[in-house]
């Protein structure tokens, strides 16, 4: 045998090596029901790397102190690793500056930020704001506060069969009155991908900024916000395999220096008197009070998971196993995707014939399947596919081929049971 | 599958396939609006009630089988039932389907005892008896299981 063929016939080290990905999440070794568990609820949180809990651990047995104004060794320890997280966030999202990284509870905090320090600064009545109408809840609702605040009007941009954005009709909607967009990256309930490189040129064009949700984005795919030129861009820590209760506004230096606070308190201020008070700078004039130290540290350990891995590599692994799911789901007789766009992330929302959602959600726990059944916080959109709620299994970069076969069989065995 | 059987049981099958009671009857002088906001279960429950007694019993809607078993179980229980008795009913209901010990003899209603292993389930087995509730006290705005 020859030296060729002996490098030709050796195995090939595998592209993306999951099995070793899945030992650094310790809960993926547990059983429901007597089953392993099989995770497929990750547009709703992801499970947590060793390395995240080990920081979370860490933190607290080493450094937890108050950040910013201590000035012994633990407070010290605390800021850096405080702001080195930012830092991290910063070349995460390839932001220009560390400032433009703002910490907030999670994408929702983060929209609503926007809404009440941007939008309520700056919208007046009869301006207009304007969605798509596949947004999650928090990307509607905070613009329907502040609309009933200062009398401006959402406008929605409609949905085609397939759950993509008629981009036609949002050339239409976006006009002279139009003051800010604000879009989901990814959809949670269809999986699509918004066109929105396409969508923010086209609102700069009339020079409206634009808002980005990245709520089911950051962890799939790699988020680049200079590249995209978005004005702001917002995700959370615990759909990144980071803590809940933390997450990240990115927004454009220029337009958060101008933004009033959001909320006041300690560590937010630069000087305080009776008479008046003064700002800090950003960001840390949106950062009222003590914030979640632990999950920021949590964040930058969760960030760092994820760089080492490498979003292309995931994002890859991810639309695999979407490609899969998806022939396999189409074999069912009597299942229907909801959510066919062309773009699509790793999300598989559908309905069965003759079962309802949460049924199907029972029984595929009960096989240890994990997978969320109900309205996923997007009403509008079930309404736009009348259905009442939809099942979805959303995956992750340590899901595999043999769990997609475990939905399938626990969904063969809802079937069976319904008859 | 053993809890799953216990849960699905044949009855609420028949039930989910083909609910008793399902429409708006004539002569209705109480009904009241439910809905589940997590699941999207929604309910219409309609009452003849004279001298304070159901004389019959109705709904409308769509949800999962759970919910749809319990609504058409729980009309055809309700008919020839004074408020008091259906009030009472509901609580042995309640206290079965919660597992909050014993409870009253519920006859048929019984086979909704598995939903006591699932507590996530609870709501969708009482959305239609928290509505029934709200018709019996007149009805206004929709109760919610929330």
């Amino acid at each position: 045998m020859s030296a060729v063929s002996e490098v030709a016939l050796a195995p090939q080290e595998p592209a993306y090596d999951v099995e070793r990905v899945r030992a650094e999440f310790p809960i993926l070794a547990e059983k429901v029901h007597g089953k392993p568990l099989v995770y497929l609820d990750n547009a709703a949180t992801t499970q947590k790397p060793r390395a995240v809990i080990d920081a979370l651990r860490g933190y607290y047995e080493h450094t937890n102190a108050n950040i910013h104004r201590g000035v012994h060794v633990l407070s010290q320890r605390a800021t850096e690793a405080y702001e080195g997280t930012r830092e991290r966030v910063r070349r995460f999202l390839n932001a220009a500056s560390a400032r433009e990284i703002v910490f907030t509870r999670g994408t929702t905090e983060a929209i609503n930020l926007v809404a009440q320090s941007y939008g309520r600064s700056r919208l007046k009545a009869g301006d207009e704001i304007l969605i798509s109408a596949l947004e999650h809840h928090s990307n509607i609702v905070p613009w329907q506060l502040l609309c009933e605040q200062v009398g401006a009007v959402l406008r929605v941009v409609p949905i085609g069969d397939a759950g993509e954005l008629l981009f036609e009709d949002y050339e239409k909607v976006l006009g002279p009155r139009t003051r800010l967009v604000a879009l989901a990256h990814v959809s949670n309930a269809l999986g699509t991908v918004l066109p929105v490189r396409r969508a923010i040129e086209l609102a700069h064009a009339h020079g409206v900024p634009v808002l980005l949700d990245g709520a089911q984005a950051a962890a799939h795919q790699p988020v680049d916000v200079r590249a995209l030129e978005c004005d702001f861009y917002a995700f959370s820590g615990h759909k990144i395999y980071g803590p809940t209760g933390i997450g990240v506004l990115y927004g454009r230096r220029g337009l958060l220096e101008a933004m009033p606070p959001y909320q006041g308190g300690g560590d937010m201020i630069r000087t305080v008197t009776f008479e008046k008070s003064t700002w800090a700078d950003i960001p840390h004039k949106f950062e009222a009070g003590t914030p979640n130290i632990a999950g920021t540290i949590g964040l930058g350990a969760a960030l760092e998971f994820v760089e080492r891995i490498g979003l292309e590599a995931i994002a890859a692994h991810e639309a695999g196993l979407l490609e899969y799911a998806s022939g396999r789901a189409a074999e069912v007789p009597g299942l229907r995707i909801v959510g066919t766009a062309p773009e699509k992330a790793g999300i598989l929302s559908f309905v069965l014939e003759g079962i309802h959602p949460h049924d199907i959600g029972t029984i595929l726990d009960t096989q240890g399947v994990a997978v969320r059944a109900g309205h996923h916080c997007a009403m509008p959109v079930m309404q736009r596919f009348h259905v009442p709620a939809t099942a979805r299994a959303s995956f992750a970069l340590y899901n595999t081929r043999a769990e997609v076969d475990a939905l399938i069989a626990a969904i063969d065995k809802a079937k069976e049971l319904f008859g | 599958m053993s809890d799953l059987r216990e849960l699905y049981q044949e009855v609420i099958f028949d039930h989910n396939r083909h609910p008793r009671n399902f429409g708006r009857p004539r002569g209705a002088n109480r009904s009241a609006h439910g809905y589940n906001p997590l699941c999207g279960d929604k309910v219409t429950i309609y009452l003849r009630v004279e001298d304070g007694v159901i004389r019959d019993a109705a709904f409308e809607g769509s949800g999962c089988a759970i919910s749809t078993a319990s609504a058409s179980l729980m009309t055809e229980a309700l008919k020839g039932k004074t408020e008091a008795e259906a009030s009472r009913l509901f609580e042995g209901f309640h206290d079965m389907v919660t597992g909050a010990g014993a409870h009253a003899e519920l006859g048929k209603l019984e086979v909704l005892g598995g939903v006591r292993e699932f507590p996530m389930r609870v709501k969708c087995a009482t959305l239609a008896w928290h509505t029934l509730s709200a018709a019996l006290k007149g009805g206004g705005e929709p109760v919610t299981t929330e």
